[in-house]
């Protein structure tokens, strides 16, 4: 393990991303643009924003770091640079924590823009405080990012990497309790809604929204920040020095 | 084993350090598994591979070994230079060293380019460079030399040539046999097996032809 190696690695990540524009500009314009549909749909409905706005500002960094890291994974590993990588002394950590590092900071960059936006301009409200729900956005975009690179083992192609937003997270989003109140689902729906990461990440959300910082919120931290050291791991288990 | 074939059913042969050895066959013959192999990188089912004195891909030879794989293996959305840079840092390697490595390939007027921008031949050189940054003691070559202009292949030859004469073990593959001549020791392979080592003249003699070519051809024919 080495930090020049990590920060090397991040600037390489950052750097990429910087030639690619429109990734970027999306990067930061989609989640505003959401907000304010969200916004303009509920006009007459203030309360579902009141409760689901937050919230949202939290979970988008989750879903596009999970697509951005998964496809540029997924490069690395059929563009032969990831082979590359492998047989230099490089560890396979200082690879993952390079990819961490860099994501968290345009996390950060999009929870800070995202979260400006939607309090400052669209009446987005939280009773707790607002610099948690940004932090929470880049412990999600982290979350997003450790799975996206475990799930870019499993596929061979950029068109299997996509689907595994609709097929992996999107049920996590619909169970997490953003839609429904996981109160109000029925029991076995609820234990799976139980088992799924993306629950926790936002019931934290839910809870800095109603100014609940208590004990249950710490759980709700410590189970997703679990949660990312095991698909880190099992990531980690996925990078293989020596192929078939 | 690769792709849950087995390639290389029962081999033995030794590269030796000093010279450019040419590992020439037809293609699926088993050459590329046979550079991974002691580059480290392929699953081997049985046997053992030694480089330097070490166990193929024992994380010191990751420093003195280097590969360029046929594929391209850099980063087509960062330039030539961002792309050893990175490199560079990986291996520690002093920057002064990614201008050396980038005109040894030719490539200094495409440095600023975008790689993904690059030619097919100049894309491979990319990674030749890559390869060349922290003065491998043993560079395990796949077909480096394919689609590039004649003058330049020419350059590169002679390059290796200088790599080899300071002591480096320089492993290069080809189908193309025009290529073998150029070498210094040459490995035939066919069907996953060595048919025939030794240098050019060597096996020109011992099958008395005047082309490594009908050489190639008779070899296989005895094997």
């Amino acid at each position: 393990m080495s930090a020049r190696i990590t920060l090397a690695t991040s600037a390489r990540l950052l750097g990429q991303l910087r030639r690619d524009r429109r990734t970027l500009a999306m990067v930061f314009l989609v989640a505003p643009a959401l907000l304010a549909l969200f916004k303009f749909m509920f006009w007459h409905e203030p309360q579902v924003l009141d409760r689901v706005g937050a919230p949202m500002i939290g979970v988008f960094p989750l879903i596009m770091m999970f697509l951005i890291t998964s496809i540029a994974m997924l490069r690395e590993r059929t563009g032969g640079t990831l082979e590359r990588l492998m047989s230099l002394p490089l560890a396979k950590l200082d690879l993952l924590l390079g990819y961490g590092l860099a994501f968290a900071l345009l996390a950060a960059l999009q929870g800070v823009v995202t979260g400006a936006i939607g309090f400052g301009l669209l009446g987005v409200q939280a009773q707790g405080p607002v610099w948690a729900v940004v932090a929470l956005a880049v412990l999600n975009a982290i979350l997003g990012m450790a799975l996206g690179l475990l799930l870019s083992a499993f596929a061979r192609t950029e068109f299997q990497a996509i689907q595994f937003m609709p097929a992996v997270l999107l049920p996590q989003i619909l169970l997490s309790g953003l839609l429904l109140p996981r109160g109000k689902m029925p029991a076995a729906v609820h234990v799976i809604s139980s088992l799924l990461p993306v629950t926790y990440a936002y019931d934290a959300l839910a809870r800095v929204t109603a100014d609940q910082l208590g004990g249950h919120f710490l759980l709700d931290l410590l189970i997703v920040a679990g949660s990312i050291a095991a698909a880190l791991l099992l990531a980690a288990m996925t990078l293989r020095r020596r192929t078939g | 084993m690769r792709g849950g074939q087995t390639v290389l059913p029962g081999i033995s042969l030794q590269v030796a350090s000093g010279c450019v050895t040419g590992l020439l066959g037809p293609s699926g013959s088993g050459k590329t598994t046979l550079m991974r192999s002691i580059v480290g990188v392929q699953v081997v089912a049985g046997g053992s591979v030694r480089v330097l004195g070490a166990p193929a891909g024992a994380p010191m030879l990751r420093q003195r070994v280097a590969y360029v794989t046929q594929a391209p293996s850099v980063y087509g959305d960062l330039t030539v230079v961002e792309n050893l840079r990175y490199f560079a840092r990986i291996l520690g390697v002093n920057r002064t060293r990614i201008a050396e490595v980038i005109a040894s390939v030719g490539l200094a007027d495409r440095a600023s380019r975008i790689a993904g921008n690059l030619s097919g031949g100049e894309r491979t050189r990319a990674s030749l460079a890559v390869a060349l940054l922290g003065e491998p003691e043993v560079l395990v070559l796949d077909e480096p030399t394919v689609g590039i202009d004649p003058i330049l292949r020419r350059e590169l030859w002679r390059m290796f040539y200088r790599l080899a004469e300071a002591g480096a073990c320089v492993l290069i593959s080809s189908h193309v046999m025009d290529e073998a001549e150029r070498c210094q020791q040459l490995l035939l392979m066919r069907g996953g097996e060595i048919i025939a080592s030794g240098s050019p003249a060597e096996l020109l003699r011992r099958t008395g032809s005047d082309k490594l070519e009908d050489t190639f051809i008779a070899l296989a024919e005895r094997a």
